[in-house]
């Protein structure tokens, strides 16, 4: 057993630390996260330059690494609370093109994820969807030789920027049917397709999209018509995993910034650590974060296990780190006092970024409830 | 032993009722309603219907302008003003300063502020806490240092509700530094408008604006505006959170967020069934409600009390600690009711950039932002942990 970093990926992990300590400030995060896009396309240019936009890709396609790999940037990408579209883009986007897409397909967007000069976003949840990913409502049906998709999809990650939205639209089957569900890639611009965008609670950007009788070609279809269900699971649980290693960041700031605030904030004349009741309510945050990480290595080094063991180790650590993250985010505003409800310190937004991670995906409730099903 | 309110008590719900049922705008109630922030004028507005009526300080004494309630009749009227959908009554003139005026105060004082504390001429904020001085009070050093007839007041507020819109503040500051802390304190009353005071915003984590720092520099207040006497500010300022905890369990607002809470997670859907009827979704909403009918009955218990003559001491602690879990538990739930609706952010009105029309279902309006704002009430007001000391040291004597 070896849950150490091999050399590269401790070269890895130095460049995004490095990263994060010079060019991701927390004064500098707020510009980017209040700009117009929500993000910095510079930034986004050096995450190609350093390849980090490749991570997880097939090798012949440009990609390097793995699990591993993602797992060390997404880690990064919680203590930073950066703001780029890296989930929905590489994880999400990269992952289901990768994993179903032919070869025309791969050939001709991974590179474009890699270099930095194309975005994604995953357009699967719906209104009445909640967390159930067969719940498909929107419809793709035979026209001409392609398809034409209608349907209305909700708060889409990333999507004001991506310049390709995949879509899990229904091909057959009933609105809750795991067969029937298909996957198009969309030219964020076509023609029938409308967004309303918005800022999301955490600081990222996300929006409603609409397609209204969308025409996409037969090259549209990813992966096999009808049979999206396994592949979406996969990925999902890739994005989960990278999700866990975010909030495993996040977590960790709120630990080392409230340790700290403990220590240095006087009330009554001492620390206000020095109050048991908030030591062991620190404590209680430490040992989440230790639940948390331990739960992102595990999933991490499950995800190419087979579907049984996989989904178990996603729905597992998504339920720890839903339910930790939310804790450390609420007892690290409280044990702030005042000072925790501030859009000025950090910690509000860390809590922010936390409480959307436990809801994306399916939240901890969800979660367990898969989590029973599978060990039952 | 018996539950039930008494003949006169029920025709007074019924009166209320009938009188919010006329009275109360209908954009304000929908405003209220919609979670949307409310303005000065919004308050102002519903301060002065409940004003002409003569009731919007009904649990004051006749004499000083109130209606003189019973603390049940008072608990009546809040409940129907909550399933009304009234805006609330602001704490800080006519719960907060109202009474230590008329209790501590001058007749001069009594003949000038509490007209226009009813009337809603005067907005009044509370400046207890500092940068240094949260939980620990008393260790405040804004200082007043007497020249002649007046103080010179020098030193910052922190955390300031709605100062921004005050005419006036009552202060606590610092007179006296040798001896005990709490013997160096007096109570101030300080007019906004005078030269040295400076309100700076603060922005909380819903990115509204409710909270704010004021600085005081040189700023001069005449001694007749002081409560009672000098260094013994303490006294009155435990007087008046003694009036703070009254109501503090807030049980009518609750039972109104809890109706919401069942509303949406009716109409939210789960797998193609309305949300309510997920197992454990349910169970986490019956837990909260049972949480709430304990809530209801400890604070009906110590309404009883009194009725009785004996105002609450170390359940007030109790209350404020129960209520503001459940009002957390309650939001929180909503929150994830929404599913991935919580997310899009409608932030509070004509904040530049805000997305007035909310993204997803109507319902969803508001619903994250109340959620973080709640953060702050196991904070405020004395945090939980303030308050768990407050009954292990008087209640349990440990
Ligand atoms: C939204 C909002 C509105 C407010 N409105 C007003 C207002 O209008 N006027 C006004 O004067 N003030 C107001 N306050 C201030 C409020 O009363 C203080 O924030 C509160 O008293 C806590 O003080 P603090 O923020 O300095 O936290 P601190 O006292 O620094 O506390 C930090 C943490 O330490 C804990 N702690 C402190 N001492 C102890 C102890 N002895 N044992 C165990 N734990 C302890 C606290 O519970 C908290 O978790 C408001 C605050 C907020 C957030």
């Amino acid at each position: 057993m070896d849950f150490n970093l091999s050399e590269d990926q401790q070269l890895l992990k130095d460049s995004v630390d490095r990263f994060i300590q010079n060019e991701y400030d927390f004064e500098t995060r707020r510009k980017i996260a209040n700009s117009d896009e929500g993000f910095s396309r510079k930034n986004w240019k050096t995450f190609a330059e350093l390849g980090w936009l490749a991570v997880g890709l097939p090798e012949e396609h440009g990609g390097f690494g793995g699990p591993v790999e993602t797992m060390v940037i997404m880690e990064g990408i919680g203590r930073g609370l950066l703001t780029e579209p890296y989930l929905p883009t590489v994880v999400l986007g990269g992952g289901l093109i990768a994993e179903a897409g032919n070869e025309t397909q791969k050939s001709g967007i991974l590179s474009a994820i890699a270099d930095g000069s194309c975005m994604v976003a995953f357009a699967y949840a719906e209104p009445t969807s909640r967390f159930n990913l067969a719940d498909v409502a929107t419809k793709a049906e035979k026209s001409g030789g392609g398809w034409k998709l209608s349907g209305h999809k909700s708060v889409v990650y990333g999507a004001p920027s991506a310049d390709k939205i995949i879509v899990s639209a229904r091909t057959s089957g009933g609105q809750r049917d795991r067969d029937g569900v298909s996957l198009f890639i969309v030219d964020n611009n076509a023609n029938g397709l409308s967004r309303r965008d918005y800022p999301t609670a955490d600081g990222l950007r996300a929006s409603e999209v609409m397609l209204e009788g969308v025409e996409v070609g037969a090259d549209a279809l990813l992966g096999e018509e009808g049979k999206a269900m396994p592949v979406i699971e996969k990925v999902v649980d890739r994005g989960i995993a990278a999700l866990c290693a975010e909030a495993v960041g996040c977590m960790e700031v709120l630990k080392d910034e409230t340790n700290e605030y403990l220590k240095t904030r006087k009330q009554f004349g001492v620390p206000i650590g020095k109050f048991q009741v908030l030591q062991h309510r620190m404590v209680d945050c430490f040992i989440e974060l230790e639940q948390s990480r331990s739960m992102a290595y595990m999933v991490t080094l499950k995800l190419d296990e087979d579907e049984a063991e996989r989904r178990k180790a996603a729905t597992a650590a998504k339920a720890q780190i839903g339910k930790g993250g939310v804790f450390v985010g609420a007892e690290s505003v409280q044990m702030h006092g005042g000072m925790g409800m501030t859009d000025e310190l950090k910690i509000s937004h860390y809590y922010k970024r936390l409480m959307q991670i436990d809801t994306m995906f399916g939240n901890r409730d969800y979660q367990l409830k898969q989590f029973a099903a599978l060990t039952q | 032993m018996d539950l039930a309110f008494s003949p006169a008590e029920l025709a007074f719900r019924e009166e209320v009722r009938a009188f919010l049922a006329e009275h109360l705008p209908d954009d304000l109630r929908e405003k209220v309603r919609n979670r949307r922030e409310l303005k000065r004028d919004d308050y102002l507005r519903w301060h002065r219907i409940l004003h002409r009526k003569g009731w919007v300080a009904g649990w004051w004494p006749e004499e000083h302008g109130g209606c003189g309630w019973t603390p049940a009749e008072r608990h009546i009227f809040d409940e129907e003003c909550h399933n009304a959908d009234a805006p609330p009554i602001l704490p800080f003139g006519l719960q907060m300063v109202g009474p230590v005026i008329y209790t501590f105060g001058s007749q001069a004082q009594k003949d000038f502020f509490l007209p226009k504390l009813l009337s809603g001429e005067h907005w009044w904020c509370q400046g207890y806490s500092e940068p240094g001085s949260g939980s620990d009070l008393a260790s405040l050093k804004t200082s007043a240092v007497r020249d002649g007839d007046e103080y010179v007041v020098n030193g910052q507020k922190i955390w300031t509700s709605l100062a921004h819109y005050a005419d006036w503040i009552f202060c606590l500051v610092r007179t006296a530094s040798d001896g005990k802390q709490q013997e160096g304190i007096t109570f101030l009353l300080i007019d906004m408008k005078s030269p040295g005071v400076t309100v700076r915003p603060i922005h909380l984590m819903d990115r509204g604006h409710h909270v704010n720092e004021v600085f005081f520099e040189d700023v001069r207040v005449p001694v007749e505006n002081r409560i009672g006497e000098e260094n013994k500010g303490w006294t009155y300022a435990k007087f008046l959170l003694g009036n703070e905890r009254a109501g503090i369990a807030e049980v009518a607002w609750n039972k109104k967020l809890l109706r919401r809470l069942k509303e949406i997670a009716f109409s939210e859907q789960a797998d193609g069934r309305p949300l309510i009827e997920d197992d454990v979704f349910s169970r986490k909403v019956a837990e909260t409600e049972v949480k709430l009918t304990s809530l209801e009955y400890c604070n009906l218990r110590v309404l009883a009390e009194m009725q009785e003559g004996s105002p609450p001491g170390g359940e007030a602690s109790m209350l404020k600690l129960l209520g503001s879990e459940v009002t957390q538990s309650i939001t929180e739930l909503t929150v994830e009711a929404l599913g991935y609706y919580a997310a899009p952010y409608d932030m509070p009105d004509e904040t530049p950039g805000s997305n007035r029309t909310p993204v997803g279902p109507d319902h969803a309006e508001g619903v994250l932002g109340q959620h973080l704002f709640m953060r702050a009430i196991t904070i405020a007001g004395g945090s939980s942990e303030i308050q768990k000391n407050i009954i292990a040291k008087m209640v349990l004597g440990l």
